[in-house]
């Protein structure tokens, strides 16, 4: 059975992603899974207080990624018939969206195409333009 | 404050500088004296006069010691350390939580500071340029006894119901004695290791900063003669202020910062040093002969070999503080669910900060032949002298690295000595604060004193709390080995086996 992926953040277009994903999902049959990355590097500096609170830290953070992300992106989906599932990572989004497909059977990753603010896709390049560089299998990016 | 009063602040601060020193002096002395008592051979005021400060032999029999009965792991364990750095071991699962990278790093940018750059002149004018062969020595040996400390930190530390973790010796002191049956001694060596922390991290940890990174600001803008001279009183201010916005204010942007600027630093540190060696690069051979020739055969040197010995341990042992216990608090903070895996990481903390960064100062210092300048006090001025060989600016440079790594040097250790006090009051918070503002009234003190006194009094606390981490590491040693040996076995059997991704 093929899985689809879909990775979302809090843009508008991350919607239309999930939508789209939903759609193809219950048409083929494909199971759906609703991912969010909270971007993290284990190569960045802290002080030892943070370090102190971390685990506390990232408890919160998917907390708030479950309730403020996850949430509104599954309520998307109840208009087909689809059951996601879901889960919420900390690392590199392309990176990490890739490799959860390479664990997958026939997986195919959806995005949006927006997300990220205009400095950072400067700066960083996006999510997207990075997934389609190194993904292994085929993604869809929505406008 | 208007401007109309700022000549009378100009002529009261030097009045406030020797109050302040007038005071704390004795005090300095006083502890120094009963820390660093020393055996002395020979007779006084000739050559063979040599004294040897029992807490440096108690420092290196100790790192000698764990060299030898964890097997030499600080050579044979290097690789693995980095493999565990860099991820290769890392279970997916923790991603987001306290890589190893991390850990290793806070503790490193704590350990990095002044004695990188101050201590090293320190050493290298007093002991010749030879002293600088027994501080790489004594890093390397240094190494084992982090493993050792580190490895402890990690499996006696405390998770709390909210989820936040704390370790270092005052807890493996507790409950590691506890558990091999040694519960009052351990209770009393925990205890006095809290309260040498507290010490320590006001002492070593914050005036030595200070004072420091305060000696430089004035060098570069002038020396003695130059406008801030007067000013050292309001420099500390400064700094107080600034260490003050981050610990007691929490204005996180401060500190974070700082931690991130820091690393570069480092880098920025070491380029800047190798700049000055290459500058001078026909004096290379000569130099390194001169580390050989002095470390064995010193002329000139209080103590002769042995006084050479004493300085670079001593320096190297302050430097990295390998058996003090201080980063094992940063350390074990760590995720990870084999404890030996941070006591491996925690190897290169000492090769980072003696063998690459001291020895870099060192070569810098001794290339340009500044250690041997009796105009300036031994201490960053002889560095900063160095760095002027390259270009007129190059100090500058120097000085920006100094006041960062001060900086951030002193937030680490206002962590560890809050951390201390947290742990002789309960966690209270109340006393926390009270640490704090005591923390950057010190800073103040270190920025206004002179060398001599601060250098003493920082050198005492911290080395007074190897006394109790080091009993403690002895007593604990089987556990440590245990804990490193069974985890050997695990990596061999692939039970513990690097991470596909």
């Amino acid at each position: 059975m093929s899985s689809l992926i879909v990775g979302v953040d809090r843009s508008s277009s991350s919607r239309r992603a999930v939508a789209f994903a939903a759609r193809l999902a219950a048409e083929s049959g494909a199971t759906l899974v609703v991912v969010h990355v909270i971007p993290w590097s284990p190569y960045s500096f802290t002080t030892p207080a943070e370090n102190e609170h971390r685990s506390a830290s990232k408890a919160s953070e998917v907390a708030a990624a479950q309730q403020q992300i996850i949430d509104p992106a599954v309520a998307v989906t109840d208009e087909y018939s689809v059951t996601p599932t879901t889960s919420v990572i900390h690392g590199s989004p392309a990176e990490k969206l890739c490799s959860l497909a390479a664990g997958l059977e026939n997986a195919h990753i959806v995005v949006g195409r927006t997300g990220d603010s205009k400095l950072k896709q400067v700066l960083f390049g996006s999510t997207p333009s990075k997934l389609i560089q190194i993904a292994t299998t085929p993604v869809t990016v929505i406008p | 404050m208007t401007l109309l009063s700022l000549p009378a602040v100009v002529a009261a601060s030097g009045g406030i500088d020797e109050t302040i020193n007038d005071a704390i002096a004795p005090v300095a002395t006083f502890i120094s004296g009963i820390i660093f008592y020393s055996v002395t051979f020979g007779e006084p005021d000739t050559a063979s006069y040599v004294e040897i400060p029992v807490i440096v032999v108690w420092l290196i029999v100790a790192a000698t010691f764990f060299t030898v009965y964890l097997g030499f792991q600080n050579v044979r364990g290097f690789k693995h350390a980095i493999d565990l750095v860099r991820g290769k071991y890392s279970d997916p699962q923790d991603a987001g939580e306290v890589s190893h990278f991390q850990a290793l790093t806070t503790a490193v940018s704590g350990t990095v500071g002044l004695g990188n750059i101050a201590g090293v002149a320190v050493a290298v004018s007093l002991g010749g340029p030879g002293a600088t062969f027994w501080m790489i020595l004594a890093g390397l040996l240094g190494m084992s006894t982090k493993m050792a400390e580190c490895t402890l930190g990690v499996k006696y530390r405390r998770e709390r119901p909210d989820g936040s973790v704390s370790g270092g010796p005052m807890y493996y002191l507790r409950d590691g004695m506890a558990e091999i049956g040694h519960k009052k001694l351990g209770k009393v060596l925990a205890i006095f290791f809290a309260i040498c922390c507290i010490g320590g991290s006001l002492g070593g940890g914050n005036m030595f900063q200070a004072n420091q990174a305060t000696a430089q600001i004035v060098n570069i803008t002038g020396g003695e003669d130059g406008p801030l001279a007067p000013w050292r009183f309001v420099i500390g201010l400064v700094f107080a202020i600034a260490v003050g916005a981050v610990i007691i204010g929490g204005v996180k942007s401060i500190a974070k910062t700082t931690e991130k600027i820091v690393p570069f630093m480092a880098v920025l540190y070491v380029a800047g040093c190798l700049a000055v060696i290459f500058t001078n690069f026909t004096a290379v051979p000569d130099a390194i002969g001169q580390i050989f020739v002095g470390a064995f055969n010193p002329e000139g040197v209080a103590g002769g070999i042995v006084g050479v010995i004493i300085q670079g341990f001593r320096r190297a042992a302050f430097s990295n503080e390998a058996g003090v216990g201080s980063s094992a608090i940063a350390h074990s903070a760590v995720k990870t669910k084999e404890p030996a895996t941070e006591g491996f990481v925690s190897l290169l903390e000492p090769f980072i900060d003696t063998v690459v960064i001291c020895t870099m100062t060192s070569l810098a210092i001794v290339i340009t032949g500044t250690w041997a300048d009796t105009d300036s006090a031994p201490g960053v001025e002889t560095t900063s002298a160095a760095f002027e060989t390259v270009a007129p600016w190059f100090p500058v440079l120097l000085g920006v690295a100094v006041v960062l790594f001060a900086f951030s040097t002193m937030i680490s250790w206002s962590y560890y000595g809050m951390k201390a006090t947290g742990y002789l009051f309960n966690d209270s918070a109340k006393a926390e604060f009270v640490f704090k503002i005591v923390f950057c009234v010190f800073t103040v003190f270190g920025a206004s004193l002179t060398l001599g006194p601060v250098i003493d009094f920082s050198d005492s606390m911290i080395f007074a709390m190897s006394l109790a981490n080091i009993t403690g590491l002895y007593f604990l040693a089987r556990v440590i080995k245990k804990e490193i040996f069974q985890y050997r076995a695990k990596v061999k059997s692939g039970e513990f086996a690097v991470v596909e991704k």
